[in-house]
């Protein structure tokens, strides 16, 4: 299968946003050449400000210039975009409702050898407690430059969370983004796998391993965090009667508690919660490490039988 | 600043302090000590030095003010209601359930308010962006900000310093409300922000210091403002906590405290409440 950058495709969206509209303005904190906004800075100098090593105060300007009518997208890696500047995303940002877009790169396990400190795993729980925030998590380069049009064609602030390395190509050119619509990448009827980003094209090989068990597994692509697809969770819940989240990011608050936040009130149905429990991550190759952190396609089958083996 | 300017801007100071005593008194709670010292400056700049439209509050090419310390929020509800961008009866509610005026500034309750503030060291770079933002887009619009002392404590100050210095941000001026005093004593002896003047030299800006109650030198620092070019201007104001009512200048204790009813009758009649 194809794999792509979604950081190439955040960069190349940019650049084709900013021949678009004129009032498309774009902010770094000193990492234009691993987010990829460094693709809109060469063309669009005037309209791109490195905000150097100041996090704070790149969210909070980003705030300001929105407010005279731009448009600003802001980028960092998530660690630093979300978690250090938690405040300034929460006030400058959602208090004001400023149309600010903050697009974080390197989340998660799969920033690899660097370790911990720049594994974001807590971004998800954080933005998605925030008023008015909306919250994207693509699993793949032509939705990561779906989403990335739609935050811009949309006033208001957005979170889109991509991950360092390539993810395999899941959709056509054709597929269209549409917020709080989760797609449903492969229809089952015992379980139901439901992924966010790089953990997706994981759970659609989990699905194949527990297909060649006889066992017939839906997996959803649930890229809208905030506002979440709950039509969708809830037919599937109904349908499967078992639902297993697996996300690269904490256990607490991500994607398995916002599916449990919606299940537990509108349909209980027996989960499983696959993800980072408290703890920190590691250094070492991405793949590595979500073997090491139970996270890879055979560790998903496994839990997904042992889930299907409840009562 | 003739002498007839001069008592037209200091009578309506003193109205402005009126309705501070009386606005906390109501709500029973709120920060009286850094929102007069303030007063001369906003009754200032939103009376003479800036091009604002009451009628027209989203203006494109309107000066902006950002109060990036928030917690003086009446100061501004009072200058901006004096200055009628909403009905003065609107300040009886500050502070309770259901009222547009929130304990500190938010842009989508009230007419006037530019951002929302409160988290100190925000406002700042909310400013410097606005700066940015009207430059880009050719608008010669000025941006105000006005920065606490305790509040230079934060880091976010020195980075939007940084960023305003450098990037020549000649559209902002802020004023630094210097009355050496934070809630928990006085700013020189919990952690000193001077030297000021050379602090904010060495981040590229043009310093003035003034005496932050006195209309003619607010003024002629704006003036000074207008005039020069190609770096942020930094207006390092001098001024007395509490100012205006004398049981409240230089206390500490009235940083974020509500005067009783037996206080507030005396600071109202300070203030000639009722002449």
């Amino acid at each position: 299968m194809a794999t792509e950058s979604l950081r190439g495709a955040y960069g190349q969206t940019l650049l084709k946003l900013g021949r678009e509209n004129p009032d498309l303005v774009v902010l770094d904190a000193d990492l234009a050449k691993s987010t990829q906004t460094m693709v809109f800075a060469r063309e669009f100098a005037g309209r791109f400000i490195d905000m150097g090593l100041s996090e704070q105060d790149m969210v909070s300007t980003a705030a300001g210039i929105a407010l005279t009518g731009k448009t600003v997208f802001a980028s960092s890696f998530c660690a630093f975009l979300i978690g250090r500047v938690f405040d300034q995303v929460r006030q400058s940002v959602c208090y004001n409702q400023a149309n600010v877009k903050l697009v974080g790169t390197h989340a998660g396990l799969g920033v690899g050898e660097d370790g911990a400190t720049h594994q974001s795993l807590e971004d998800v729980a954080l933005a998605r407690t925030l008023p008015g925030m909306t919250v994207i998590v693509p699993a793949d380069a032509i939705e990561t430059a779906q989403a990335v049009e739609f935050a811009a064609a949309t006033p208001g602030p957005f979170f889109i969370r991509l991950v360092r390395g390539n993810l395999t190509t899941l959709f056509g050119p054709e597929h269209r983004f549409v917020l709080g619509q989760a797609p449903v990448l492969r229809d089952g009827t015992e379980i139901t796998l439901v992924a966010m980003g790089a953990m997706v094209e994981k759970a659609l090989q989990a699905a194949e391993l527990l297909a060649s068990g006889k066992i017939s597994a839906a997996v959803i692509d649930f890229s809208s965090l905030k506002p979440l697809d709950g039509d969708t969770l809830l037919r599937f819940a109904r349908k499967t009667g078992r639902v297993l989240t697996v996300e690269d990011h904490s256990l607490r608050g991500g994607l398995g508690g916002a599916c449990a936040e919606f299940l537990a009130q509108h349909c209980p149905v027996p989960m499983t919660l696959m993800g980072m429990d408290d703890q920190f991550g590691r250094s070492g190759k991405p793949e590595d490490l979500y073997a090491h952190f139970k996270l890879a396609a055979g560790d998903i089958a496994a839990a997904a039988r042992l889930l299907l083996s409840r009562p | 600043m003739n002498e007839k300017e001069l008592a037209d801007l200091s009578e309506i100071a003193r109205r402005i302090r009126i309705r501070i005593i009386r606005m906390i008194s109501m709500a029973a709670s709120g920060h009286p000590g850094g929102s007069l010292s303030a007063v001369e400056i906003l009754t200032c700049l939103y009376f003479r030095e800036m091009r604002i439209d009451p009628a027209d509050p989203a203006l494109p090419d309107r000066d902006r003010f950002v109060l990036s310390k928030g917690h003086a929020a009446p100061v501004l509800y009072a200058t901006l209601a004096e200055r009628g961008f909403f009905p003065p009866d609107l300040l009886d509610t500050l502070r309770q359930a259901g009222s547009s005026l929130q304990g500190h500034p938010h842009r989508l309750d009230t007419p006037g308010v530019e951002a929302s503030t409160g988290s100190l060291g925000q406002g700042l770079s909310m400013a410097s962006g606005m700066a940015l933002g009207l430059r880009l887009a050719g608008n010669p619009a000025s941006v105000f900000a006005l920065i606490g002392d305790g509040e230079s404590q934060e880091g976010q100050i020195w980075e939007a310093a940084m960023t305003a210095g450098f990037r020549k941000l000649a559209n902002l001026c802020v004023f630094l409300d210097y009355n050496d005093l934070q809630i928990d004593g006085r700013v020189s002896d919990i952690k000193d922000v001077r030297p000021l003047r050379e602090k904010w030299q060495a981040f590229r800006w043009r310093v003035h210091e003034i005496d932050g109650h006195d209309l003619r030198q607010i003024s002629e620092a704006v003036a000074a403002f207008r005039r020069e070019s190609g770096m942020p201007t930094m207006i390092i104001a001098r001024t007395v906590k509490g100012k205006g009512v004398s049981f409240m200048e230089n206390n500490v204790n009235f940083h974020g405290q509500a005067p009783n009813a037996q206080e507030t009758a005396i600071a109202l009649q300070e203030l000639g409440y009722g002449d």
